[in-house]
């Protein structure tokens, strides 16, 4: 596994690789997105490192969960802010952990509900095993192979740090 | 069971939402914060949100309410849900059907939440009592005693005017307090956040008896009593109070107790003006004062909406313990 206490150093290489990866596909212009908390700390400094003109959104997946029903609501619920619109740009949605999918999805359906966006592309600080869904990201920091029962986290928002815990 | 045991699940969460009573600061504010986040729906292209797709909410309304109707029916809609509306001052009743029956009848339809308004004190109550346990009563108004999703838009539309801090304002409720049953709701909700100064303005035969105990100052003045006011909230004077010889007339009404911009001049030059319509225009207030830049009752219709969708998804979500 990578030195995952060096976050700047990964956020750095994370940048370039993006920038790269817009270059490439000539998607000029994008717009940046990130999902609440943890997803907005990584965003925010992308969002710089990348200078992007427009402002950075937030969605707050809260109301498009899968799981309500489930485990309820979450006590804190931000408003989602998409300072832009949505229609016929290039989307780069940023989370922190990408496990499941399940968010993604859910972030995903809440985008569509704003717009049509011309593209998507998906950008998470780690990647690590257990996928529920057929999502991948473009852009990964770091991959990570977790048992079932444990768990990351990311601390924020300063000093963002990587907190690996034993679930039970 | 009391109204205040009978809304709350066993972790102090939302079954049901029958009044304010009961409720403690923290779970009203994360009420008015649930529905600061569903104000953003409406800015988005499709104007709704999955959470309570594929429930089911009946409007059971047996007391007549064009505005609280369509604000519940518009909150399920953006929750995704299913509504069906039921009035029953033109249905089951009038063929001699029970309440009961009728809730039984719904109930063996599957319904998941009722919102129920009734001309009956403590219907809801009555309602949420007997209904089968995985399916939520929203109180929308029940006879003279409580309106509380009325009273929680008007706290919502306070706290986005004035900000947070109860403490600092100084609010008048001016009107018919003694049938109001949004007036009591406000009261408590207005107590429960520690606003500083609660007053209520009224003649003297339209203010309840002890009215001191619900925490609040009685003023018979109008201007004594809006004097330094943050926020003036008027309430409706139903017609039908002319017959009882609690009021002389309307017009006398007016001059005594209309506001006019003229007798605002005594209460603060921010005062926010509120009122849970429909406005009798030339009666609690004149148009000026109703349309004017300081009014945020069209705001309180579009919170009304917000709230409503907090209370329902706060509420659908002890159905999870079933599944558990």
């Amino acid at each position: 596994m990578n030195n995952i206490d060096d976050i700047s150093g990964i956020l750095d290489g994370m940048a370039s690789e993006l920038a790269e990866l817009l270059k490439q596909a000539g998607r000029d212009n994008p717009a940046m997105v990130g999902i609440h908390t943890g997803g907005v700390w990584i965003a925010e400094r992308l969002h710089r490192k990348l200078g992007l003109g427009d402002p950075l959104g937030s969605l707050d997946i809260s109301f498009y969960r899968d799981d309500f029903t489930r485990i309820g609501m979450n006590p804190v619920v931000r408003p989602s802010q998409l300072p832009f619109s949505i229609d016929d740009r290039h989307i780069i949605l940023v989370d922190d952990v990408l496990h499941t999918g399940r968010t993604i999805r859910a972030a995903m359906n809440e985008l569509f509900d704003y717009g049509r966006p011309a593209s998507i592309l998906l950008v998470a600080l780690v990647e690590r095993d257990g996928r529920e869904l057929p999502i991948q990201a473009n852009v990964v920091g770091v991959h990570t192979r977790l048992s079932a029962l444990q768990h990351i986290k990311l601390l924020g928002p300063e000093p963002l740090a990587l907190e690996i815990k034993q679930g039970s | 069971m009391s109204n205040a045991s009978l809304q709350l699940d066993a972790h102090g969460r939302l079954k049901h939402f029958l009044c304010i009573e009961g409720l403690n600061r923290q779970l009203l504010s994360e009420i008015l914060d649930t529905a600061e986040s569903f104000t953003g729906v409406t800015e988005q292209t499709v104007k709704k949100v999955p959470l309570l797709r594929g429930k089911t909410i009946v409007n059971l309304f047996f007391e007549a309410s064009t505005r609280t109707r369509t604000t519940f029916e518009l909150a399920a809609k953006r929750l995704s849900a299913d509504v069906l509306n039921i009035n029953i001052t033109q249905s089951s009743t009038v063929k001699g059907e029970t309440l009961l029956d009728t809730l039984r009848n719904l109930e063996a339809m599957h319904v998941d939440m009722f919102v129920v308004r009734h001309n009956d004190s403590g219907a809801a109550h009555f309602i949420a009592s007997h209904v089968a346990p995985h399916t939520s009563v929203i109180n929308a108004g029940d006879g003279r005693h409580s309106h509380p999703t009325q009273a929680l838009l008007d706290v919502f539309t306070i706290r986005r005017t004035k900000g947070p801090d109860f403490g600092r304002l100084r609010v008048a409720i001016v009107g018919d307090i003694l049938h109001s049953r949004v007036a009591r709701s406000q009261i408590h909700a207005l107590n429960l956040l520690n606003t500083g100064d609660i007053r209520i303005v009224a003649p003297r035969t339209l203010v309840p008896a002890h009215a001191e105990s619900l925490g609040v100052h009685v003023y018979h003045d109008l201007e004594a009593g809006i004097e330094g006011a943050d926020v003036i909230i008027m309430l409706r004077l139903q017609h039908e109070r002319m017959q009882g010889a609690l009021l002389p007339s309307e017009h006398e009404y007016y001059e005594l107790f209309g506001v006019t911009e003229e007798k605002l001049a005594v209460a603060r030059p921010d005062v926010t003006i509120m009122h849970p319509g429909p406005i009798n225009r030339g009666v609690e207030m004149d148009s000026e004062v109703a349309d004017g830049s300081r009014s945020v009752i069209l705001e309180q219709v579009t919170h009304g909406i917000a709230v409503r969708m907090a209370v329902m998804s706060m509420a659908m979500h002890h159905h999870k313990e079933r599944k558990a």
